[in-house]
């Protein structure tokens, strides 16, 4: 049953603009017909995630009770407060929240609409695809290392208690051989990286091929 | 094929004939009555058996012949022709039998012919595509079944009020309504018959099919209903028994799922205690399965239902209860029962349209029901999508409904229940008999012929064959995650949620209570595709290598699946490399001419690559009991090796690929440079390094004679790892070994032992040539672009490995080589018959930029030496003499070689 989040109403900000910018009138028209009673649901949720306090800090996440058994909640929670997911910048975290900050968040989670063009199509993918890049990406350095890799699977496999870190370990190895042999001929073409020591090598950059999967809600 | 038919189909008859004469003859002389006799002939006796046996091979048959001609199948699909087939033999039996014989009886039908094919489809449904899509296909199932009955009859009725139908057809709208719901289904057989060959995507293809198996319940509702409403005449019937007709649609429908989940659990418990009469571990799951069929039909509810839902509930459990063998038993058992019966039916129901005693015609009728069938179910496939669209996330485009519409295909469940109906209550059966049987043929074989050519001119989404790749089932995973916790973040109880939280009840209890221990440890989706993929890596490097190693000419087994880049793959990978150890062996050959080489060489591969067979199996004959798996075992063993050369590689790369590479392509590693991916090099820099340069060889000489059958040994290990590395990986092995570096808790796996030399290494003078051979190898390995390209990513890993590991030294060679591998790289290539494979590849642009002319090389390498102080210090606390020493080593093989 296809039933993510219909968040067709939330704006979508071009990235670089700041959290205040806004969408043109006509695109707002265009979504907020849909959205105010969600954008109010969502407002009563955020009030009582933050329990009434304008800004959500990371602390408030632990009370949701659900997300405790979720293997990489700490990984989902910290994209939250990132601030390349919150257009606020290219790097670091943000300390907390407020609503809108949310929104724009939660804005990573619009279904694809029929009536979208086929750019505004791509554009929704790939902004769903940097949203997950950004996951795997932890020191946002534009790449995705073995070792943030190894991190990933190591957290996804962590609901496994009888899988050992070891094997985890392998299975990020094996797909990053996967993924290279398709990135490999996009690593090359990369801008040179200038300036100072760079730090571990990049295996999945951003930009490069498209990543063998589909895009987030995508699959219904 | 009109032989064989004929040969087959007299045999019965020339049996049943003779039967009389060879029963009678040896009563005939009255002598000790039973008695002694040499030959009895008792056709009667198994004519019931024989016949379907005869029937089964019959179909087999045929079914070999359509596919002698590709052409044939891939135009006309199966169905059709086995339709058309019966039609034929039915004709035959006529004229011979004079009358008509082995028809599709429905007790036949629904109790031996449809649960096998209902079976195979639920047991092998994509669960997960199902349960996404399970909203549209409920939707379908239900309202769409429930419209098309009741629009069809009441339009049929209308038809017959509007004098358009015969006055012979006696109905009423009762009577119509009771057709109509017997023909809106549309039938899982003739879907999967038709679907299964024209490959459209998944969902649509999940949805139609999901369709066809869950409208049973509603259409067994629907006629059973209507049918007593017949049975009783339609004054009797009161309101209330429209309210137990709605209300037996829920009873029939939840009844009959319940039933198969409970079976379905019955299995999944029982297959947990087979471990030791492995034996029957097929067997039950056919049993438990048609147990739930047939306690579904007697409880009078969706028998359909049940066995789909038992298949898709066990599935899991059972496929990690059982064992390897048993999966392969079970899976083929099931593909050739369900495909057997799909056959005959397709067969008995040509047969069956033979006989004209069972049909009156009408054309009215037949007419008006074909179109209305056709009508009603593309409006009512249009409206329903676009309520669905409303919610779906992935909405169904035109193109889809109308695949969809014209894949409602319909088949023997609607000809059976026709053949069901009591000719004294329904007295225009007959004419029900005669347009069932026209829209079945109609759909099967018309729109069975022209999906296709529809399908390919719509341009519909295809299915697209690609293996699971370990990187999408991750992504997949956490798709999974982040959209239940967003759920949760957001409080919305969605369809996430509830897949969460079913499976955080799956893992918690139904798993430990359904699944062995042992099997419930290493239970994990990922862990299942990463160990898969090992397997299928493992089993293609044993393929590559035997093959790469008993061809004596110049093979390049892997070259064409270079053309693609975008198709490669872990395996590629493999593949890749495969080719450069190839290469390898062909300079082997060239310089040494050594059969005996070549049999070492392949004895340790053998030894490294392949499952050893240490011990014996016990000879067992038991019925009872199958001996341990020894194939399971040999997985297993593959498996471990696989993953340990992987480690070995990983382990090994982070030191080696750099200096091959900057040693080799000096322009190269200034080209990596500028890309900002394969800094390795740069991380390097040590210049002052080279005045230890003689002194260092000297000692890695000594450690490598002695070392060499290791060295040689972890050579062929590593082959198809990497072709270019090994020599550098070996001596790193050595060293690794010698003083326990730090680079080994990065993969700490265990080190393969190395196998011991065969007598003709440790006699033949060659010997003692071993490592500059090895050298001169990887030297013209490297040459092979698409051995580059691997090394590109080699290297990033490599470089990323060396946070943890001490590095090699890079500088010095750079700083001192310049001119080296220039030189040396040009008299080298005419001495082997295989040129630069270069050209014959097509490249993305990015990597036709790789293969530079070597004066730009050159012009590069100061632009790098100026890079090196910024990258260097970083590493310069890990410089270890190991490491240093291994350089040096390989420089002086290299010049000894020059």
């Amino acid at each position: 049953m296809p039933s993510a989040w219909p968040l067709t109403c939330l704006s979508k900000r071009t990235p670089g603009s700041g959290p205040g910018a806004s969408v043109s009138g006509k695109e707002r028209a265009q979504r907020q017909a849909v959205s105010s009673d969600q954008i109010e649901q969502l407002h009563r949720r955020f009030k009582q995630l933050s329990g009434d306090q304008p800004t959500i800090r990371k602390e408030n996440f632990n009370n949701v009770p659900d997300l405790e058994l979720n293997p990489i909640r700490s990984k989902i929670v910290r994209a939250f407060f990132d601030n390349r997911n919150l257009r606020k910048g290219p790097s670091g975290l943000a300390d907390e929240i407020n609503f809108e900050d949310f929104l724009t968040i939660m804005s990573y989670f619009q279904p694809i609409d029929i009536a979208m063009d086929p750019e505004q199509v791509e554009l929704c993918r790939k902004e769903k695809l940097r949203f997950l890049f950004h996951m795997y990406d932890s020191d946002s350095d534009g790449r995705i290392t073995l070792e943030e890799y190894r991190n990933v699977v190591e957290e996804l496999l962590s609901g496994n208690p009888h899988i050992e870190k070891e094997s985890a370990r392998s299975i990020a190895d094996g797909a990053m051989m996967e993924a290279a042999s398709v990135c490999v001929g996009h690593m090359a073409d990369l801008p040179r990286c200038c300036g100072g020591p760079v730090r571990p090598v990049a295996v999945i950059p951003w930009g490069g091929p498209e990543l063998p999967c589909a895009p987030l809600p995508l699959t219904a | 094929m009109l032989h064989v038919a004929l040969l087959l189909l007299r045999l019965p008859l020339v049996g049943a004939g003779a039967t009389e004469e060879p029963t009678q003859e040896p009563r005939a002389p009255g002598d000790p009555p039973p008695g002694l006799a040499l030959f009895r002939w008792q056709w009667h006796e198994v004519e019931a058996p024989y016949l379907v046996a005869l029937w089964i091979l019959l179909a087999s048959l045929a079914k070999i012949v359509f596919h002698l001609s590709r052409k044939v199948t891939s135009l006309v699909p199966e169905s059709c022709l086995l339709i058309l087939l019966g039609l034929v033999l039915g004709g035959i039996v006529l004229a011979v039998a004079k009358k008509a014989e082995y028809q599709l009886e429905p007790g036949t039908f629904f109790l031996f012919l449809l649960p096998p094919i209902v079976l195979d489809s639920g047991y092998f449904m994509p669960s997960r595509l199902f349960f996404d899509n399970l909203g549209a296909i409920l939707t379908y199932a239900v309202v769409g079944t429930l419209w098309n009955a009741f629009t069809t009859g009441i339009a049929l009725w209308g038809l017959q009020q509007a004098g358009l139908v015969a006055p012979r057809v006696q109905a009423g709208l009762l009577d119509f309504l009771l057709f109509g719901s017997l023909i809106s289904a549309v039938d899982p057989v003739a879907v999967l018959a038709v679907f299964e060959e024209v490959h459209v995507n998944e969902t649509l293809f999940i949805i139609v099919f999901g369709e066809s198996l869950l409208n049973d319940a509603v259409t067994v509702v629907l006629y059973k209903v209507c049918n007593s409403f017949v049975e009783m005449g339609s004054a009797n019937v009161q309101a209330s028994d429209y309210l137990k007709g709605i209300a037996s649609l829920f009873v029939v429908s939840l009844g009959g799922a319940a039933v198969g989940l409970v079976f379905a659990f019955l299995l999944a418990l029982t297959t947990r205690f087979t471990k030791r009469v492995r034996i029957i571990e097929p067997l039950l799951v056919f049993l438990l399965a048609y147990a739930a069929y047939l306690t579904a039909e007697m409880a009078s509810l969706s028998a359909i239902l049940a066995v789909t839902m038992c298949g898709l509930g066990c599935k899991k459990y059972v496929e990690a209860n059982i064992s390897h063998k048993s999966r392969t038993a079970v899976k083929y058992t099931m593909k050739t029962l369900a495909s057997c019966a799909e056959t005959v039916i397709f067969m008995l129901l040509g047969i069956s349209a033979v006989d004209s005693s069972k049909w009156a015609w009408d054309s009215g009728l037949v007419l008006g029901t074909l179109f209305y069938i056709l009508f009603f179910r593309a409006l009512g496939v249009v409206l329903q999508t676009w309520v669905l669209n409303q919610f779906r996330l992935v909405p169904l485009d035109k193109i889809d409904q109308v695949v969809m519409s014209y894949g409602g295909l319909r088949g023997a469940v609607a000809f059976a229940l026709v053949i069901l109906l009591d000719r004294t209550k329904v007295p225009a059966k007959d004419y029900f008999v005669a347009t069932t049987i026209v829209v079945v043929f109609f759909t099967v074989i018309v729109q069975g012929l022209t999906i296709k050519p529809l399908v390919k001119w719509l341009k519909v989404k295809r299915s697209e064959h690609h293996k699971p790749t370990l990187n999408q089932e991750l992504h997949e995973h956490t798709f999974d995650h982040i959209l239940a916790a967003v759920e949760d973040v957001v409080g919305h109880h969605g369809y996430h949620y509830w897949r969460d939280r079913w499976e955080q009840f799956d893992k918690k209890y139904l798993s430990q209570l359904l699944m062995r221990r042992s099997a419930y440890r290493i239970r994990d989706q990922i862990w299942d595709v990463y160990y898969r993929l090992n397997i299928r890596d493992a089993i293609s490097f044993v393929d590559q290598g035997g093959h790469v190693l008993s061809s004596t000419g110049l093979t390049l087994p892997s070259m064409p699946s270079r053309n693609s880049v975008a198709e490669t793959s872990v395996t590629n990978l493999l593949r890749e490399s495969g080719s450069g150890a190839c290469l390898d062996l062909q300079v082997i050959d060239t310089v040494r001419s050594g059969r005996d080489r070549e049999d070492a060489v392949m004895h340790h591969l053998l030894c490294g690559g392949l499952y050893k067979p240490r011990r014996r199996y016990k000879a067992s004959c038991s019925r009872h009991f199958i001996s341990e798996d020894a194939r399971e075992r040999q997985d297993k063993e593959v498996f471990q090796q696989n993953m340990k050369r992987r480690l070995e590689s990983f382990k090994s790369t982070k030191h080696n690929i750099c200096f091959t590479k900057s040693k080799l392509r000096p322009r190269k590693a200034g080209h990596r440079k500028k890309d900002g991916v394969a800094n390795t090099e740069t991380t390097y820099g040590k210049p002052p390094r080279d005045l230890g340069f003689q002194d260092a060889a000297a000692v890695v000489l000594t450690m490598e004679s002695e070392e060499e059958e290791e060295s040689d040994s972890s050579e062929t290990e590593k082959e198809d790892d990497e072709g270019i590395i090994f020599v550098a990986r070996a001596t790193n092995e050595v060293l690794q070994e010698g003083k326990v570096s730090g680079s080994l808790e990065v993969c700490p796996s265990p080190r393969i032992i190395p196998p011991s030399p065969t007598c003709a290494e440790k006699e033949l003078p060659w010997k003692s040539g071993q490592r500059d051979l090895a050298v001169y190898v990887s030297s013209e390995t490297t040459k092979i672009v698409p051995v580059d390209m691997q090394k590109g990513w080699n290297q990033s890993i490599s470089s990323l490995e060396s946070l943890a590991s001490p590095p090699c030294t890079q500088a010095p060679t750079i700083t001192r080589l310049p001119p080296h591998p220039l030189v040396a790289e040009e008299p080298q290539t005419p001495l082997h018959q295989f040129s630069d494979p270069r050209p014959s590849f097509t490249f993305p642009p990015s990597l036709a930029k790789a293969g530079r002319s070597r004066s730009e090389s050159s012009a590069e390498i100061p632009q790098q030496q100026e890079l090196q102080p910024l990258m260097g210090h970083k590493d310069l606390t890990h410089l270890s003499p190991g490491a240093a020493n291994r350089r040096w080593h390989i420089q002086f093989n290299r010049s000894g070689q020059l």
